[in-house]
């Protein structure tokens, strides 16, 4: 099947969400995670919470949020709009933000359970050999949670690639700036005689979902071997 | 030169210990429980006493009263753990020179290819640890932290999560990396075996508290010392030379540093090489009559030092055959012979039970 001008927006839309929102989520979630497996502090339960609540929010909830803290006149967007002139209203980066914050969670606890799978005898043996916390951060911690990180970013992007109700709450529903896949599903649903087109973009979410776990498992081989034998 | 005082209290336990070490291999020994690997750890940062102090050389490693508290990394002390603990994503190689980077480290260097050479492990270089059996990863950990070039080796019972074939095996190893790289060391141990075997200094610790410290052949010798040093394999601790290799039946004469003879049967080594002798009590017998028709190629006579009763109807004798000796024999034998406190007597050592293993 050839695939019309707008579908091609839309995935490119979406995929470039996709990225950007992995990309923007992965260090946030990995400090998160490094937090709630390793430190006990002050206000962890709550951050905890907060980490968790765009799970157990409804999306509208959630959007209704980042349409009064990022919206133009919101305490964020308002500063981001005034110091840099960003506005994340009604444009794709309101979109990357939207998804953000939903997919989030989801990385963050994939990663987090990995954190808490590594055998921390391990880093202790590694300071004992002379190396300093970064660098035993980097060379040993890093390299053992990698398939977790994998598996969180994998799902962060899938996340991505579904996530309605906090993004057409946020940015609502326009062409080529916040028309992502489900987005552009929803609106087709509301034309008469559109079922084909539906189909279509519903074969196509299918895909991108198949394709993203492949390359999440493959990848997870890859670095399962890596600890095999020689 | 390691200088420690440690007070630690946990919830059911204390542990009040001070000790120096000097160069040299030395040994803390106790049954489980008494805070050995406690010490070890906190001597290698990964616990932090109440209070007391750690000197390493001329570093204040920790001071509870001037609060001075420094971090593992920065310990230059290097720890074999009772479990590998080697990173599963990096091959051999990469575990063994992992610490290779670190400042200041022993003054004397350690190279890899040797260390790779008597640890027999040249041919998994390039294995991931996954792949090698037991021995050979805690083999693979030793070096690891031999490699890190520290200025003190801390040995946590290294040989306690390998089968007996695995650790008579590495047990030599690690002797001959201590005579070979001279490297200071702490080993923790309650194998009466590895400490016979290895320790210049014993530290004897039973329930948290240091019962004695000094060197390892006094203590062993030690009648008082025997409800901690004793069992079946307590004894005396030769440091010996070669005097000469008899080919034909493979006899080594070795000389004490106080002069006396001692044949046992074993391979060929050259006339001056030192060897390390265990005769343990229990294979020294006791005649009051100069010892004829025997086939027994070691006596030595010689007089009742001291004496004491041991467990389940035996009695500890400690000798003087012009080295400190002790033996262990029935008390029914010790009171039929009508042996007391200096008794002249002849000491009879099988060489057999002498041969080094």
């Amino acid at each position: 099947m050839s695939l019309s001008p707008q579908e091609v927006d839309v995935i490119l839309l979406s995929l470039k969400v996709a990225v950007f929102c992995i990309a923007l989520s992965f260090l946030p979630a990995l400090l998160v995670a490094w937090l709630l497996a390793r430190r006990e502090f002050y206000g962890k339960t709550l951050l905890n919470v907060i980490a968790h609540l765009p799970i157990v929010l409804p999306p509208v909830v959630v959007g209704y949020f980042l349409l009064v803290m990022l919206g133009n006149r919101g305490v964020i967007g308002g500063w981001l709009l005034e110091q840099f002139g960003v506005s994340l209203i009604f444009n794709w980066k309101g979109v990357v933000a939207a998804t953000s914050v939903m997919a989030f969670p989801f990385i963050m606890r994939a990663i987090r359970q990995a954190f808490e799978a590594v055998d921390r005898n391990l880093e202790t043996a590694a300071l004992t050999l002379g190396r300093s916390r970064p660098m035993v951060f980097l060379t040993i911690t890093l390299p053992l949670i990698l398939p977790g990180i994998l598996a969180g970013l994998t799902l962060g992007f899938a996340r991505a690639l579904g996530e309605f109700g906090a993004t057409i709450t946020f940015v609502a529903n326009i062409p080529g700036e916040t028309r992502t896949l489900p987005v552009a599903i929803y609106s087709l649903l509301q034309v008469p005689g559109s079922e084909a087109a539906v189909l279509r973009l519903v074969v196509i979410s299918v895909l991108l979902a198949f394709a993203a776990i492949a390359l999440s498992e493959w990848l997870a081989r890859r670095s399962v071997r890596r600890l095999g034998s020689a | 030169m390691l200088d420690v005082r440690l007070h630690k209290k946990l919830e059911d336990f204390a542990l009040d210990a001070a000790f120096a070490a000097d160069a040299g291999l030395t040994a803390i020994f106790g049954p489980s429980g008494a805070g050995k690997t406690m010490i070890a750890k906190m001597v290698a940062g990964l616990m932090t006493p109440d209070n007391g102090h750690i000197r390493l050389n001329d570093r204040v490693l920790f001071d509870s009263e001037k609060r001075i508290n420094i971090g593992v990394q920065r310990r230059r002390i290097g720890f074999v753990f009772q479990e590998h603990r080697l990173f599963p994503h990096y091959s051999v190689r990469g575990n063994l020179t992992y610490g290779a980077g670190r400042k200041g480290g022993a003054s004397g260097k350690i190279p890899f290819d040797r260390v790779v050479d008597i640890l027999g492990i040249g041919h998994l270089l390039d294995r991931k640890p996954l792949a090698l059996s037991g021995g050979e990863r805690q083999r693979v950990a030793i070096g690891r932290a031999l490699l890190s070039t520290p200025e003190l080796l801390v040995m946590d019972e290294p040989l306690s999560s390998l089968d007996d074939g695995r650790k008579a095996e590495i047990l030599p190893l690690i002797e001959t990396l201590k005579d070979e790289f001279g490297l200071a060391t702490l080993y923790i141990s309650h194998a009466i075996e590895e400490i016979t075997r290895l320790a210049d200094t014993l530290v004897l610790l039973e329930k948290g508290a240091v019962k004695a410290v000094g060197p390892a052949s006094e203590l062993l010798n030690r009648l008082d010392l025997l409800p901690y040093t004793g069992g079946d394999d307590a004894g005396t601790l030769l440091e010996t030379s070669v005097v000469q290799y008899d080919r034909a039946h493979s006899l080594l004469t070795v000389a004490t540093e106080q002069g006396n003879h001692l044949y046992l049967t074993g391979s060929e080594k050259p006339a001056g090489a030192r060897l390390r002798l265990r005769i343990r009590a229990r294979d020294v017998a006791i005649a009051t009559t100069p010892p004829t028709s025997l086939s027994i190629l070691n006596h030595f006579e010689g007089r009742i030092e001291d004496h004491c009763a041991g467990e389940q109807g035996m009695e500890e004798l400690l000798l003087d055959v012009g080295f400190p000796l002790t033996a262990r024999i029935t008390r029914r034998s010790f009171e039929t012979m009508g042996l007391k406190k200096g008794s002249p007597v002849w000491a009879l050592v099988k060489s057999v039970t002498l041969s080094r293993h």
